[in-house]
């Protein structure tokens, strides 16, 4: 399994103080924003400011993602050039909504890999449906490149797009979150949730968030700090899921031992999906026990 | 001279006398006594006064004398600058002022020195318009920066002489029971403890009350008893409610505070000091308070109490004590409202002077007990020294306050601050202005990362073993530096504005007039 991606803390692209302290606050990765964050007049500059900061910052283990803006806007071609220069984990596309989108981001970070001597395929995408039509082609985009690491939804244009509102218990999000999830999945990649924006209504959001992993989703992008414990704590496993999880584990290591094909614990058969999940909650585990705000560049 | 943290210290200043270069020791020897004033009684005399100038008359206030003022008021004071126009109205010269602290509102005072009444200031801080004026060279004679604990000892040990305290008091009785509440009405300036005033009331020579709320013999609770006052003025009004305490000090929803803060709870709870009946110290800055919440998950959690709380008094310290999570409040200084009414209603919440809270000749004084404080800094330096007093311009707009006191005092002090402010580090090579040496200082908790100081080895040992992002503080300097770099050296001038004296009264550091550009000239 990859690395996890519960928290993606948003940071206007324009705002140093933000943009430099974006990592210690514990996110699983942060979005510099480039896109609609950023007035019109404030585009060239956010994006020199993040191409500096990602050429000058040490972000230690925090994985750092770009949204750029779209490429059918006049800014999205100066954004990936300047951008993919600067060597970011990834690379987010606003507003997908076919395949071939994101075919042509990826054939230009091809090139500029190419021109800048760095390895194919560094570079990743994720991409973010925020449309009727994006939501649709959803598979079909999740599966336009091999640089894809996540389909994401966004919320506040895709309701737009559907003539509603964002409700309370996100009803109308339901069909698209699903279809995103399925998509994902299919596809092998990572599914993440929209932002949640009042940030005072702890309790809506902690509602949501649980809402989200029990449909099945990796994570969630955030706007704000403060959010990040909350969801970091929805996704750490109970002691009684980590205990069950580290038996099932154990007594796989048994079987292995003895050589038994067929594997059983407390009286249930233990199968191929039973192990995986196992694995995924010790890992979420793990995660939260270092869950300290200068994870990844800790001390020895 | 090389003083105890490295710094040349002047032989003697002029309007100061000879200096006593700051040892590295945490002071505690016992000064000799006899300078101590007598208490004042005059059975049988009418205290109230007329008018301020009536009283400062009566008192016999002439050039060159002392005078004290309390900070209860903060920036709602109307007292000092009261006095100080009828003082200057009645042709009085060369006055020593001797103030708790000062606030922004006291800016009339750079008149005053101008015109001759006030000679020199002694003082624990200095804030806006006034502390600027000072950093630009005002005054003749160095303002004497004092801690809290500092200043009522050399007022207890003589050292110091009040010749008449101003006191401004929220509730008084015609006999001079003053208190900073009142339990028969509300008062409308009512600021809680009189912890500073209280030192004034004892030891000086005249003591004189200014009140806007007259209540019935008698006034009880008091801070202050009758047997130390000698004249009363009622005046309409002593303060503005709006700068003396606000509703209650509210939480900070800045991330970084928090993410400081949480990180500190967590310091406390592996420094080996967090056990039942524990004591604790937080500061009013956003992190230090913040602290509290933090650290009150922990202590539900593990089922700890905490034994006293000690200092100024916040609504965070009340809302746990009424929990049942702190046992007794040691008031030295109400921050809000909230901390005034507990003062009033809670039994074990109570009101303390000064020369108790924190004076290092009181060889028993509560800061001395303190397991565990919260402290903020401007800077601090590889060395663990905290400059609290001067900005990083050098000009002065902190205050000394009970920093050193307490740090000197508990087992544990731990410093919070974020690494970076704007494009100035925290961490430097050496801070400009030290006003707690850094042997007294034990943690020092940044939003990115932890140092400990290298004398404590057993709180290293704790925090290492508890997983806490420990650094040296050289790394944190460097991390610090990669994002920011490296700071110009502020350029001072030749002549000393300012004298930090320690809590020993002994001279730990001096503060110089800041240098300034043509550009500044003329833009300002």
């Amino acid at each position: 399994m990859g690395r996890l991606r519960r928290t993606m803390l948003y940071v206007p692209g324009n705002n140093p103080g933000m943009i430099r302290d974006a990592h210690i606050y514990g996110s699983d990765s942060i979005m510099l924003d480039l896109e609609d964050s950023i007035s019109i007049k404030e585009k060239d500059a956010a994006r020199m400011l993040v191409y500096q900061s990602l050429k000058t910052l040490d972000y230690g283990n925090t994985e750092v993602i770009v949204r750029v803006n779209g490429l059918n806007s006049p800014f999205g071609r100066d954004d990936f050039e300047a951008i993919a220069r600067a060597k970011p984990d990834g690379i987010r596309l606003p507003k997908t909504e076919t395949p071939e989108e994101v075919q042509e981001a990826d054939e230009l970070i091809t090139q500029i890999e190419r021109q800048s001597g760095l390895e194919q395929g560094t570079i990743k995408l994720i991409a973010a449906v925020e449309s009727a039509l994006g939501v649709i082609n959803a598979f079909r985009i999740a599966t336009a490149s091999k640089r894809l690491i996540g389909i994401a939804i966004g919320a506040e244009d895709f309701v737009t797009d559907m003539r509603t509102s964002r409700s309370a218990d996100g009803i109308e999000l339901l069909a698209a979150r699903g279809q995103v999830l399925l998509a994902a999945r299919a596809a092998g990649i990572d599914a993440l949730d929209t932002v949640f924006s009042d940030i005072n209504d702890e309790e809506g959001f902690t509602r949501e968030v649980k809402l989200i992993k029990q449909m099945g989703f990796d994570g969630k992008s955030i706007i704000n700090p403060r959010q990040i414990d909350i969801v970091h704590r929805v996704f750490t496993p109970t002691n009684e899921e980590v205990g069950k999880a580290s038996r099932i584990m154990e007594a796989i290591r048994e079987a292995e031992k003895k050589g038994l094909g067929v594997i059983s614990l407390e009286g249930k058969m233990i199968d191929k999906p039973i192990v995986e999940r196992a694995g995924r909650v010790l890992e979420l585990y793990d995660a939260a026990a270092k869950n300290y705000a200068l994870r990844g560049d800790r001390h020895a | 001279m090389l003083n105890g943290v490295g710094r040349d210290i002047p032989n003697e200043i002029y309007g100061i006398g000879g200096l006593r270069p700051y040892e590295k020791t945490i002071c505690s020897q016992r000064n000799d006594m006899n300078g101590m004033s007598v208490y004042k009684k005059n059975p049988g005399r009418k205290k109230v006064a007329a008018s301020i100038q009536e009283a400062i008359k009566a008192a016999g206030l002439r050039d060159g004398m002392t005078i004290s003022f309390h900070h209860h008021f903060r920036n709602g004071d109307y007292v000092v600058n009261m006095v100080m126009e009828a003082i200057a109205a009645m042709g009085i010269k060369d006055i020593v002022i001797f103030p708790s602290s000062l606030s922004d509102i006291h800016s009339p005072l750079i008149g005053h020195i101008k015109n001759g009444v006030v000679k020199r200031i002694e003082t624990s801080g200095l804030r806006g318009a006034m502390a600027h004026a000072v950093s630009d060279g005002l005054m003749d004679i160095p303002v004497v920066i004092n801690s809290h604990g500092g200043r009522a000892r050399a007022i207890a040990s003589g050292e110091m002489q009040i010749d008449v305290a101003f006191l401004g008091v929220p509730s008084c009785d015609p006999c001079g029971n003053a208190n900073g509440y009142s339990l028969e009405n509300s008062a409308a300036s009512e600021c809680g403890s009189l912890g500073y005033a209280k030192v004034d009331a004892q030891y000086a020579k005249k003591v004189v009350l200014i009140t806007d709320n007259l209540v019935g013999y008698p006034n009880v609770p008091f801070g202050i008893p009758e047997s130390q006052v000698d004249y009363i003025v009622v005046v309409d009004s002593i303060g503005d409610p709006k700068g003396i305490a606000s509703g209650a000090t509210r939480y900070t929803n800045n991330p970084k505070d928090l993410l400081i803060a949480k990180c500190a709870a967590d310091v406390i709870a592996a420094s080996g000091y967090f056990n039942d009946g524990f004591s604790l110290q937080t500061g009013s800055g956003g992190a230090s308070l913040a602290v509290t919440r933090f650290l009150r998950e922990k202590m539900l959690e593990r089922n700890i109490k905490a034994g006293f709380a000690l200092g100024g008094i916040t609504s965070q310290i009340v809302e746990l004590h009424e929990e049942g999570l702190i046992g007794k409040l040691l008031d030295v200084q109400s921050f809000d409202l909230r901390a005034v009414q507990s003062l009033k209603n809670n039994r074990f919440h109570y009101q303390i002077d000064a020369e108790y809270y924190a004076s290092p000749d009181n060889e028993g004084c509560a800061a001395h007990q303190l397991d565990v404080v919260v402290l903020s800094a401007l800077e601090i330096d590889l060395d663990f020294n905290v400059n609290v007093i001067t900005g990083s311009d050098g000009v002065i707009m902190g205050a000394s306050g009970g920093h050193s006191d307490t740090a000197a005092g508990a087992s544990a002090a731990i410093i919070v601050a974020p690494l970076v402010r704007g494009r100035m580090p925290t961490v430097l090579e050496k801070v400009n202005t030290v006003i707690t040496p850094g042997h007294t200082v034990d943690v020092l908790v940044t939003d990115q990362g932890i140092a400990v100081n290298p004398i404590r080895q057993d709180l290293l040992y704790n925090l290492k073993s508890s997983g806490l992002p420990v650094y040296s503080i050289e790394e944190l300097k460097e991390k610090a530096e990669k994002v920011v770099g490296r700071p110009e050296p502020i350029l001072w001038e030749d002549k000393i504005v300012g004298l930090v004296k320690y809590r020993d009264g002994s001279a730990i550091d001096f503060i110089r007039q800041v240098k300034r550009s043509k550009e500044y000239e003329r833009r300002y």
